[in-house]
C-alpha cells in the first residue's frame, strides 16, 4: 500500500521481472528470479506468477473466453482443454453468458472480472494484482473485494495485492507493507499497523481509516479460561462485527476455529482500541 | 549565379559510365532476378483476361458484399465494372488491374517484414525512413530511366517503378500500427510468458491490422495513380489509352480511359476501406452497428 508515485507498480513488476531491478534480489520458492535465463523467465511467468492489471490489459481482438484461455494457450494446452478450463473460471467470477462477447463491450467491473479469471486460469500459486480494483466505482469495487476474499478462502494462493487505498488494504490484506518514496515504511498485520503505526506518515493514514473494520477482536480480547459467554463471535470477527452486540450483552465471547471459547471482550475494550489513535 | 566550386562533369560521367557498365555486365542478372515478378504479373494478367467478364463482375461484387455487409457498395462496384465493359475498356482495365494487383502483392510481401523490423529497432527505422522519403519524393522518371536501361522497356520496369512508388505508405503504416499497439496490452502479454514471435503474431499484428489495411488501401491507390507513367514504358492498359488520347488529341479517348481508371480506383478503394472498417469493428474500436 502506498500513495501515488510511491513505487508500488515498480515494486510489483520486479516480481515477474517486467522491470529489471538494479540491485537486490527476488526469491520465489527458494530460487532467485534474477538468475533465470530468458527462456527460464518465460517459463516462470507461464507457470509460477499470474498478473492482474489496473488497466485490465485484455486482448481486444479476442472474445472473453479466448482472453481467459490465453495463459493456457501460451503454455501449449490443447484447444478443448483450455476452453473448458476458461469456461470454468468465467463461471467462477460470475460472467457466464458473456463467453463470446468482445471485451470492449463489457463494463469496467466485468472487464476486471475477465482479468481476474484470466489470471486464475493460469493455475499459478502466486498472483500479482496491481491496483486491480482502482479503476472501478466504489460499489462494484467493494463487490470485487468480497469476491476476491471469498475466492481466496478456497484457493489459498499467494496474492500480492497493490492498492493506494488503506481501507482496501485493511479489508483484504493478511500482511501489509506500506511504501513511501520507493522504500518500505512498515510491514505487519493490519491491526499491528493500525495500533502501532511506525511513523507519522502511517499515522496519517490510520487517522482516516475505519478502525472498527481494521481491528480483529482477537487482538484486543481478554484471553484465557473465562466463564462461557452468552453470545460469541468467531476468531476472525472485527470490531465492527461485535459493536452492535453490546447493546444486548456486556461480554461477547471469541471462539477459535473448533468452536471453543478462547477469550472475551467488553464494549470498554473495543472503545479503548478504537479511540487510541484518534486525533486529540 | 552560384560560383562554380567543383567541376561536376567528371562525377556525372562516372555515374553514367557506371550505370552503363552495370547494364552491360549485370543486365542479364537483374533480368533473371526480376523474372519471378514478371511471371507473377503475367499469371495475374492471363487469369484476369481469360476469365469471363461476368465471373469477374460477380466475384468483385461478391467481395464488396462481404466487405461491407450492405448492398450499397456492391451496387457501386457493379456499375463501375459495367461502365468499364460498356466503354470497351474491359481488356485494358484487366491489364491495369493486373499491374496494380501484382504491385500490391509484391509491396505487401516486401513492406510488412520491413515495417516489422522498423517497429522493433530504432536503428533500422532511422536507416529506412530516409529511403522511404526518397522513394516517395524522387520524381519517378529519375529511377524510371535506369530501370528501363537495365530491363529494357516493357512490363518489368513498369512494375518495379509502380512498386517503388506504391510500397512506402504500407511500410510506414505497418511500422506505425505495430508501434501504436496499447503498451498495457503488450505488457500483459509479456507477463504471460510469451516470446516476441508469439507477441508479434498473437497481439501486435492482429491489433495493427486496421492500420496495415489502411496501408494496403494507400498502396492500391498509389499503384493506380502510376498507371499512366507506367504505360509510357510499356505497361499497356488504361494508361496507354490515356497516353494515346493525349498524343492524338482525342479528348474522348483520354477522358473515357481516365474515367476507367477512376472506376477501378473506386472499386478497390471502397473494398479495401470496408475491410479495414470491419477489422476495426472486430478489435472493438467501434462497436458493431447491428
Ligand atoms: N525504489 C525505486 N527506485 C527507483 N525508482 C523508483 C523507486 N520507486 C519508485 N520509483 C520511480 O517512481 C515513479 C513512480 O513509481 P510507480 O509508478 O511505481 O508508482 P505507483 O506507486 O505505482 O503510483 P500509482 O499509484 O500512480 O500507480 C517511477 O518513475 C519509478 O521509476
Ligand atoms: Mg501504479
Amino acid at each position: 500500500m502506498g500513495l501515488s508515485g510511491s513505487g508500488k507498480s515498480t515494486l510489483i513488476r520486479h516480481v515477474n521481472r517486467l522491470i529489471e531491478p538494479t540491485a537486490g534480489e527476488i526469491v520465489v520458492e527458494g530460487n532467485s528470479v534474477l538468475a533465470l535465463s530468458l527462456d527460464e523467465l518465460r517459463k516462470y511467468r507461464r507457470t509460477k506468477v499470474a498478473m492482474v492489471f489496473q488497466k485490465f490489459g485484455l486482448l481486444p481482438h479476442r472474445s472473453v473466453i479466448d482472453n481467459v484461455a490465453y495463459g493456457p494457450e501460451v503454455r501449449g494446452v490443447g484447444h478443448e482443454e483450455r476452453l473448458e478450463k476458461a469456461a470454468k473460471w468465467i463461471a467462477t467470477v460470475g460472467l457466464s453468458g458473456y463467453e463470446n462477447s468482445r471485451t470492449r463491450q463489457l463494463s469496467g467491473g466485468q472487464q476486471q472480472r475477465v482479468g481476474l479469471a484470466r489470471a486464475l486460469a493460469m493455475d499459478t500459486d502466486i498472483i500479482l494484482m496491481d491496483e486491480a480494483f482502482s479503476a472501478l466505482d466504489p460499489l462494484i469495487r467493494s463487490g470485487m473485494q468480497d469476491q476476491l476474499i471469498e475466492l481466496q478462502q478456497t484457493l489459498n494462493k499467494t496474492i500480492l495485492f497493490i492498492t493506494h487505498d488503506f481501507d482496501e488494504a485493511l479489508k483484504i490484506g493478511n500482511r501489509i507493507a506500506v511504501l513511501k518514496d520507493g522504500a518500505v515504511q512498515q510491514v505487519g498485520k493490519p491491526e499491528e499497523i493500525v495500533l502501532k503505526p511506525a511513523n507519522a506518515h502511517i499515522e496519517e493514514f490510520v487517522r482516516e481509516v475505519n478502525k472498527a473494520r481494521a481491528i480483529h477482536v482477537r487482538s484486543i480480547m481478554e484471553r484465557g479460561d473465562v466463564e462461557l459467554c452468552e453470545y460469541s463471535v468467531p476468531m476472525n470477527a472485527r470490531c465492527e462485527d461485535v459493536l452492535p452486540l453490546f447493546a444486548e450483552h456486556e461480554w461477547v465471547g471469541v471462539l477459535d476455529d473448533d468452536g471453543r471459547q478462547i477469550g472475551r471482550v467488553t464494549a470498554k475494550q473495543v472503545i479503548r482500541a478504537l479511540a487510541r489513535h484518534s486525533p486529540t | 549565379m552560384f560560383p562554380q566550386l567543383i567541376d561536376t562533369k567528371p562525377l556525372r560521367r562516372a555515374i553514367d559510365d557506371g550505370l552503363n557498365w552495370v547494364v552491360r555486365n549485370w543486365g542479364d542478372g537483374f533480368e533473371a532476378a526480376a523474372y519471378p515478378l514478371l511471371m507473377l504479373l503475367k499469371a495475374i494478367e492471363d487469369l484476369l483476361i481469360s476469365t469471363p467478364w461476368w465471373l469477374i463482375v460477380a466475384i468483385l461484387t461478391g467481395i464488396a458484399r462481404l466487405a461491407s455487409r450492405s448492398w450499397k457498395l456492391p451496387v457501386i462496384v457493379l456499375f463501375s465494372l459495367l461502365f468499364l465493359g460498356v466503354m470497351e475498356l474491359w481488356k485494358d482495365a484487366m491489364t491495369t488491374m493486373a499491374l496494380m494487383l501484382a504491385a500490391t502483392i509484391t509491396a505487401i510481401v516486401v513492406s510488412i517484414p520491413v515495417g516489422v523490423s522498423m517497429s522493433r529497432s530504432a536503428r533500422v527505422r532511422q536507416l529506412i525512413t530516409p529511403v522511404l522519403d526518397l522513394m516517395q519524393t524522387l520524381p519517378s522518371f529519375v529511377y524510371l530511366i535506369p530501370t528501363v536501361m537495365i530491363f529494357g522497356p516493357g512490363k518489368i520496369p513498369a512494375l518495379i517503378a509502380t512498386i517503388v512508388y506504391a510500397a512506402p505508405p504500407l511500410v510506414r503504416l505497418t511500422d506505425l500500427g505495430l508501434r501504436s499497439v496499447d503498451p498495457a496490452v503488450m505488457e500483459a502479454s509479456r507477463a504471460f510468458g510469451t516470446n516476441p514471435t508469439q507477441r508479434l503474431f498473437g497481439v501486435q499484428i492482429p491489433l495493427a491490422l486496421p492500420t496495415i489495411s489502411a496501408g494496403i488501401n494507400q498502396t492500391t491507390m498509389m499503384a493506380l495513380s502510376m498507371v499512366v507513367i507506367a504505360s509510357m514504358i510499356g505497361a499497356g492498359g488504361l494508361g496507354y489509352q490515356v497516353l494515346q488520347g493525349i498524343g492524338r488529341l482525342e479528348v474522348s479517348r483520354g477522358l473515357f480511359a481516365g474515367l476507367g481508371i477512376v472506376a477501378l480506383a473506386i472499386v478497390f478503394d471502397r473494398i479495401t476501406q470496408s475491410f479495414g472498417k470491419q477489422l476495426q469493428g472486430r478489435i472493438g474500436w467501434r462497436r458493431p452497428d447491428k
